[in-house]
């Protein structure tokens, strides 16, 4: 096998994504093809149904919000070389904390007390959800991503139990707890802005949307521009240089990995205290698992992961559309695009990168020599 | 015969019915697992071939062309998680996440597609299906004590595919322990570059560990919609693959212990539905969830360290570099 040159920075950073992405959307339009509608038609709708309706963007962007944290969560544990696959679980969990805060307090407290409290405790209890799974990977040897999967479905079973039984709103049969108090409510974007004069449409987004954008910054600080940050770092790139620079590796591993499950609950803010205002069965819908992907499109870098997160929004805002459009193809495609980018940008994202690396160091040889 | 010791007998059989797909996918976790590829791709493999199985058998009207159609799309899902972690030395879980949601949103776009009943398949008929075989005599030895009801209720009247995943145990422990291809296959999860030196490819081996794996799930995924069920519903894996998964981690990559492990899960599962809404002395109403959840929590003390040790080939997780 020949030598392959390197790529360059851009073509890294931004080409090669972008031809993964491609990739994934020809195979999905194949698939539409295959089942007899048109894949152009099919994406028409999904953009008009993400970007263009009246408070089509605000539920876009609600999904956005879900995306960023559950996306920053893998981020940050990637960082450390740890494949964080529980953030369904640290969200499922994440609810809890935030709704036992809500159900609690809010009936005596007000909103500026209830509120920092129920985020905190998303945080808190999602945390706790990846802190042992951490701990158990750096002091006890069990595989990350064995123990986060059956965390998640650990999770899932505590959930049903306590939603179906101690937790359950009295007289009701459908499993979920009873609604908060509107001091435990997240404020709606519509809401928010409306304090200020402006008229918006009526969407899902809430305040969790800011949270989210600070989390984003948080993340960027916290990675690039702190002391544990470089750590994390160090450790995912070479845990044995990291051990005899003097970093205790078994303790970065645990608070990275707590600080990813915080990240991943800090989704029930959205779900939780934004949207639905109670905790409901399987509220996470395999956001958690989306996450992966935003990671992986977004590079584990903030930036990337908030276009990564939009991109998602508007595929599952666009995909909801296409249930109305179209006899044959429904909101499942999302699935089914999802599953092609985890593919083509995560496990076959060395596939593009030998040819393309190849073609642009020929174009760049051409050109020199076209300058001589 | 007293009546607790009938309802254990019943349980056993239900135990043996929910086991099954358990034991044929675990022992495609050990073939691909002992080859070094991590599989959480299980789980994705039997959904999309029950969903074959169960569109074929409609369509076509027998039900072992369902089950040929459920391999081949379960060899197809194989293929790509070998040519994304084998060929081009990707990621094996973020590979094996990728087939599951793969999956997922297949079988539900395809079956939408096909058959517009919201991502099922229509109901079986009997003659799609397997049906339970009632061995010789059943009915006759009935009157022998003890004996006879397990002979008539755990022994015969189980369908062709829970008795071909019980065979797939002797038969796993046998290539991997007693041919040369399972020595190699073993060597190759442990230490892939001696088998690299003694002139036999990595690569063409774990190909071989990961299609046989796709071909046990096939089996596993046919026998959820055409032998235990009459036909696809959405997600009707319910997560067996990763239960099938843990059962691999709990019997130490080894045939006849994860097939232990799948009839101690499948008992708990069994045992968990009948003791619904009962309460029992001492311990009051059983909460099933928590019961569900055993096999999980065991497979994380287990992995842990807290009982027993479990540890995994040497070379998973690895993709191999020349």
């Amino acid at each position: 096998m020949s030598a392959v040159p390197p790529l360059p920075k851009w073509a890294d950073i931004f080409l090669l994504p972008v031809i993964n992405l491609l990739a994934a959307f020809v195979v999905c339009g194949l698939i539409v093809l295959a089942i007899g509608e048109n894949p152009l038609t099919a994406l028409g709708v999904m953009v008009k149904g993400a970007f263009v309706y009246p408070g089509s963007l605000g539920y876009t962007l609600y999904y956005t919000t879900n995306f960023i944290f559950t996306g920053l969560a893998v981020a940050v544990a990637f960082h450390a070389m740890m494949f964080n696959i529980g953030g369904e679980g640290q969200a499922y969990i994440g609810g809890l904390g935030a709704g036992l805060a809500s159900l609690w307090l809010a009936p005596f407290l007000p909103a500026l007390l209830v509120l920092p409290l129920a985020v905190a405790g998303a945080a808190l209890f999602g945390a706790t959800w990846g802190f042992v799974p951490g701990y158990l990977q750096a002091r006890r040897g069990s595989h990350i991503v064995i123990t986060t999967i059956m965390f998640n479905f650990i999770a899932a079973s505590i959930m049903v139990w306590l939603l179906a039984g101690p937790l359950i709103q009295a007289g009701q049969m459908s499993p979920q707890t009873p609604k908060f108090e509107a001091s435990g409510q997240l404020p709606s974007f519509q809401a928010l802005v409306g304090v200020f004069g402006f008229d918006t449409a009526s969407s899902p987004l809430n305040m969790s949307f800011l949270i989210a954008l600070a989390a984003l910054f948080a993340v960027w600080v916290l990675i690039w521009r702190t002391r544990l940050g470089y750590e994390i770092r160090t450790v995912g790139q070479n845990p044995d240089a990291a051990h005899y620079a003097g970093i205790n590796v078994p303790r970065v591993i645990i608070i990275t990995l707590a600080i990813s499950g915080a990240l991943a609950g800090l989704m029930a803010t959205n779900e939780v205290l934004g949207v639905q205002h109670r905790v409901v069965l399987n509220f996470t819908a395999g956001y958690g698992f989306t996450g992966i992907a935003v990671a992986l499109m977004g590079r584990n870098h903030p930036v990337g992961i908030f276009l990564a997160s939009l991109l998602f929004g508007a595929l599952y805002q666009g995909g909801a559309e296409l249930d109305f459009e179209f006899q044959s193809i429904t909101r499942e495609m999302v699935l089914l695009i999802q599953g092609m980018i985890i593919l083509f940008s995560g496990a076959l994202a060395y596939m593009f990168n030998p040819p393309l690396a190849r073609l642009i160091a020929a174009l760049t040889r051409k050109r020199e020599a076209a300058h001589v | 015969m007293s009546d607790f010791a009938f309802q254990l007998l019943l349980t056993f059989d239900a135990t043996l019915r929910l086991a099954t797909p358990l034991i044929l996918c675990a022992m495609a976790g050990i073939f691909s697992e002992r080859s070094g590829v991590i599989d959480i791709s299980l789980e994705g493999k039997m959904l999309a071939s029950a969903f074959a199985a169960a569109a074929v058998a409609s369509l076509a009207g027998s039900p072992w062309l369902g089950v040929l159609a459920a391999i081949g799309v379960s060899v197809i899902l194989a293929l790509v998680h070998g040519f994304a972690c084998i060929t081009h030395r990707g990621n094996q879980v973020v590979s094996g996440l990728a087939i599951n949601i793969l999956a997922s949103g297949l079988t539900v776009t395809v079956g939408i597609a096909l058959f517009r009943q919201g991502g099922q398949t229509p109901p079986l008929a009997s003659a799609e299906r397997f049906r339970p075989i009632q061995w010789w005599f059943a009915d006759g030895l009935d009157k022998v004590p003890v004996a006879g009801a397990i002979y008539r209720e755990l022994i015969s009247g189980h369908n062709e595919l829970v008795y071909i995943a019980l065979a797939t145990v002797p038969i796993s422990a046998f290539v991997l322990y007693k041919t040369r291809f399972g020595l190699r296959l073993r060597a190759v999860g442990e230490m892939p570059k001696a088998v690299d030196c003694a002139g036999i490819s990595v690569n063409w081996l774990r190909y071989r560990a990961v299609i046989i794996a796709g071909v046990l799930c096939g089996l596993a995924g046919a026998y959820l919609s055409t032998g235990q069920g009459a036909g696809f519903v959405r997600e009707m894996s319910a997560g067996k693959g990763y239960i099938a998964l843990a059962a691999v981690i709990f019997g130490k990559w080894r045939p006849v212990y994860a097939l232990l492990a799948c009839l101690m899960f499948g008992f708990l599962e069994a045992g968990a539905s009948r003791l619904q809404g009962i309460d029992l002395p001492l311990i009051g109403e059983v909460p099933v969830q928590l019961v569900l959840a055993l096999p999980y929590i065991m497979t994380v003390l287990l992995l842990a360290g807290f009982i027993g040790r479990a540890s995994p080939p040497a070379a998973i997780g690895e993709p191999y570099v020349k």
